[in-house]
């Protein structure tokens, strides 16, 4: 923390936070909020007389709430920056008459009332997101009691307690009656592997936190009867196993199988654990003086923020999607976004520190070089076609186009801002938009290709890359079966997705049409799929207008972790493939070829 | 169209086993007999791995010998594959934008293993619509831009302040954003540590 703090190369803004993150690999343009700290942070000794004089008093976050601390404070003793922060909403102000008492104490003069929020512009090659997690809240777990009884406390409380630092120096006390329990239990899996209360999944860190916290207490106290309830000891790392071997080894008891419930003694205030002991199938009552519930790992609960700013994507349980699980694993699609920690999923440190120099080596590949090449899929306006009506303009997510209407100057695409949805060149009236390597001719012959032979049989499903291409993928390494007759053609965005290649499909015989994107936010595109949307719809009107039932035109957003949606979407296609007769497919196709005819 | 910039097509088909991922379904001879008969490809071939050193060394050397101007390799994703055989391409001297992939593996002998003969009938219309595409592909140039050398970190927690360091030291810019008022997350909150039951901080 402190090398951090000193390091010449390293900017540590605290009390900010990253309000855009715009452009692509290489040149992002960010803007941070800083909030006014109110004292100078840089100036601050942290001798801490200012706090002294502060009549407000609060609950100490960092020490879960255990202890109290002033409305000017100083997080805990070895803070990086090491200086104080007034809390402005708890603060009673400056104001002579009401309080300003910390302003007075300050000699420095550290203290300064008028300083402002800020907005910091950067210019960043690489981003890497170590936004962390949220602890399990176990407020909803009623059977557990933590609300009603003051015995039952949390991995994180015990944490604070059991540290030298902390609000009891490291001493463990009963909070009803303030000495130490003779007795400590530990429930395992609160908030993890459940798919009612918390997540589906194991938080990784919790057995071998119990396992550590057993070890601390058979030191500071050996005479303590220590047991531990557990689904299954997860303790796959390296010495990990040694480490739990230890604690059994120190007399502390592993019982398999979690409690129903738990019960307070009201004299004693004492707990009654009610659990079946999946080892010898007996239920069993356990008497415990102290329950500690070992916490699950949550997604931040502003992780969708941070997605929706930095068009990342999260797996169904909330954490982010690395752009390959085996392969390119601290990489997230977004070219030039890294992870690193438990944003991407529950770690404990030596696996934080390890992805994280992973994320910084691969930050470094990219910047090394000092140059970028651009995929070249940007779009190209054809000047002699443009009509200059300006929807590129509009549909641009990037703000990459530029034209002026009273001049009649065409339409001019800035490369490097282009980012190659193809929005643009599906939504051009005049067709006078080309997208690099995804050309309306280079698309068609893939359509007319694939319904060349027995259209009929053919589900031609058009698939973003970013979503359901990769939803695809999932399915295939999760060998999830569905029908053959599915064809993939593959489009950077289903924002490239013309209208004229629809009706291309249905005139050359085909059943059904899928296009499919992301969902709404997760867009690789900002929110290029809206105009899918807006597109789809508008095709639904004519074809019912037309007399074409719209059923055989479908939308669905399937994200890179459905596999499972995706495979299931397939089967629902066919299911819909087959409620379209020979007759309906050649009256379609018949009705457009007079439409075209007509033109 | 790319035909009058570069003349006749001659495309080089390359259908990969990888090892029994497609090849343990679909039957990887046939669909590159099929694509043989089709017009303008030159030649198609099988191969156990595509992707492995001899695999692409194979679509160089036959680039180079009976002169490909189109390259269609029906392996797996593009999402995995397709930048290792775009570099192949362009090392043998052809514009790499004149490759494309079939996707044999995710999209067809993975999801369909139960259905042999349906897999491979499927191989095969995936692998004539890779070479319909191919035909219509053009040349194309990179761009090439400046990257800023620095990095944002978002998250000021262990994971945040080690990735700082990293890449401060090795002389990058890094600019540390933390919400809270320090720096050091829930990491700060620890006592011990395992598994060396160490101090956190």
């Amino acid at each position: 923390m402190m090398d951090v703090g000193r390091h010449p190369r390293v900017k540590v803004l605290t009390l900010s936070e990253v309000t855009s993150v715009k452009g692509y690999v290489g040149n992002f343009d960010v803007t941070v909020h800083k909030k006014a700290r109110l004292v100078d942070e840089n100036e601050c000794t942290a001798c801490g007389i200012c706090t002294e004089d502060c009549p407000v008093v609060m609950p100490d976050e960092f020490n879960m709430g255990l202890s109290s601390r002033k409305a000017i404070y100083i997080p805990f003793p070895q803070a990086v920056p090491s200086a104080y922060v007034i809390n402005p909403e708890e603060c009673l102000g400056s104001d002579p008459i009401i309080c300003g008492k910390c302003m007075k104490a300050c000699e420095k003069g550290c203290i300064d009332f008028d300083m402002k929020d800020r907005e910091i512009e950067l210019k960043v090659g690489t981003v890497i997101v170590a936004t962390g997690m949220d602890v399990y809240d176990p407020q909803e777990m009623d059977e557990y009691g933590y609300t009603r009884y003051e015995n039952v406390i949390t991995s994180m409380e015990f944490e604070r307690l059991i540290n030298a630092g902390g609000p009891t120096k490291g001493e463990i006390i009963r909070f009803t009656d303030r000495r130490a329990p003779r007795s400590i239990a530990f429930i395992q899996c609160v908030g993890s592997r459940s798919s009612k209360k918390g997540g589906p999944y194991c938080s990784n860190i919790c057995c071998m936190n119990t396992v550590k916290d057993t070890l601390m207490l058979k030191e500071h106290y050996p005479e303590m009867d220590v047991k531990v309830f557990y689904i299954d000891i997860m303790a796959f790392g390296k010495g990990f196993e040694d480490l739990f071997r230890r604690s059994k080894g120190e007399g502390v008891r592993y019982i398999r199988g979690l409690p129903g419930q738990i019960r307070e003694d009201p004299d004693t205030k004492n707990l009654v654990l009610t659990v079946e002991n999946t080892a010898t199938n007996e239920l069993e009552k356990h008497d415990a003086e102290m329950v500690v519930l070992s916490l699950g790992v949550k997604p931040r609960e502003d992780a969708k923020g941070t997605q929706e700013m930095l068009t990342l994507q999260t797996t169904s349980d909330g954490f982010y999607l690395e752009a390959h699980p085996k392969l390119q694993p601290v990489d997230s699609a977004t070219k030039g976004i890294f992870f690193a920690g438990c944003a991407e999923s529950p770690k404990d440190i030596k696996d934080s520190v390890t992805q994280a120099s992973a994320s910084s080596a691969r930050a470094m590949r990219l910047m090394n070089s000092g140059e970028i090449t651009i995929e070249a899929i940007t779009a190209i306006v054809n000047e002699k076609k443009c009509k200059v009506c300006g929807i590129c303009v509009k549909v641009c997510p990037y703000n990459a186009i530029t034209l002026d209407k009273d001049n009649k100057i065409p339409a001019h695409v800035n490369e490097a801002a282009c980012s190659g949805c193809g929005t643009c060149a599906a939504e051009c009236p005049t067709d006078a938009i080309t997208m690099r390597h995804f050309t309306d001719i280079q698309i068609e012959s893939q359509i007319d290709s694939i319904l060349e032979e027995d259209p009929a049989d053919k589900i031609l499903t058009f698939a973003c890359n970013w979503c359901s291409y990769a939803g695809a993928d999932f399915a295939g390494v999760s060998r999830l079966q569905y029908p053959p007759q599915v064809r993939l053609i593959r489009t950077m965005c289903s924002g490239r997705v013309d209208k004229k290649f629809i009706w291309r499909a249905f005139e050359k015989g085909a059943p059904v049409v899928l296009v499919s994107g992301c969902h709404f936010g997760d867009c690789h595109y900002i929110d290029a799929n809206h105009w899918t949307q807006k597109r789809i719809e508008k095709i639904w009107k004519r074809m019912k207008k037309l007399g074409i039932r719209k059923e055989r035109l479908q939308l669905e957003w399937i994200s890179a972790a459905e596999g499972v949606r995706f495979s299931g979407v397939m089967k629902k296609m066919a299911e819909l493939k087959a409620t379209v007769t020979s007759e309906e497919i050649e009256d379609t196709r018949r009705l457009l070829e007079k439409q075209k005819r007509g033109k | 169209m790319a035909e009058s910039s570069s003349g006749e097509l001659r495309i080089g088909v390359y259908v990969c086993h990888c090892g029994l991922n497609i090849a343990g379904t679909v039957d990887c001879d046939a669909v590159a007999r099929f694509a043989e008969g089709l017009a303008n490809v030159v030649i198609s071939k099988e191969n156990e791995y595509i992707c492995s050193e001899p695999g692409q060394q194979l679509i160089q050397d036959d680039i180079k010998e009976h002169g490909l101007n189109r390259v269609v390799v029906a392996s797996c994703s593009p999402r995995l594959h397709e930048p290792t055989f775009r570099r192949a391409c362009s090392q043998a001297g052809l514009n790499p934008y004149l490759m494309e992939m079939a996707n044999l593996r995710e999209q067809c002998s993975w999801v369909h293993s139960s259905q042999p003969r349906e897999a491979t009938e499927k191989a095969k219309d995936l692998v004539k619509a890779a070479i319909s595409r191919v035909r219509a592909l053009e040349p194309q140039e990179e761009m090439k831009v400046p990257v800023a050398k620095s990095s944002l970190v978002i998250g000021g927690g262990v994971a945040g302040i080690q990735a700082a360091l990293d890449l401060a030291d090795s002389g990058y810019q890094v600019y540390l954003v933390e919400k809270k008022p320090s720096i050091g997350g829930i990491m700060a909150q620890l006592d011990k540590t395992f598994p060396t039951m160490d101090c956190s901080i």
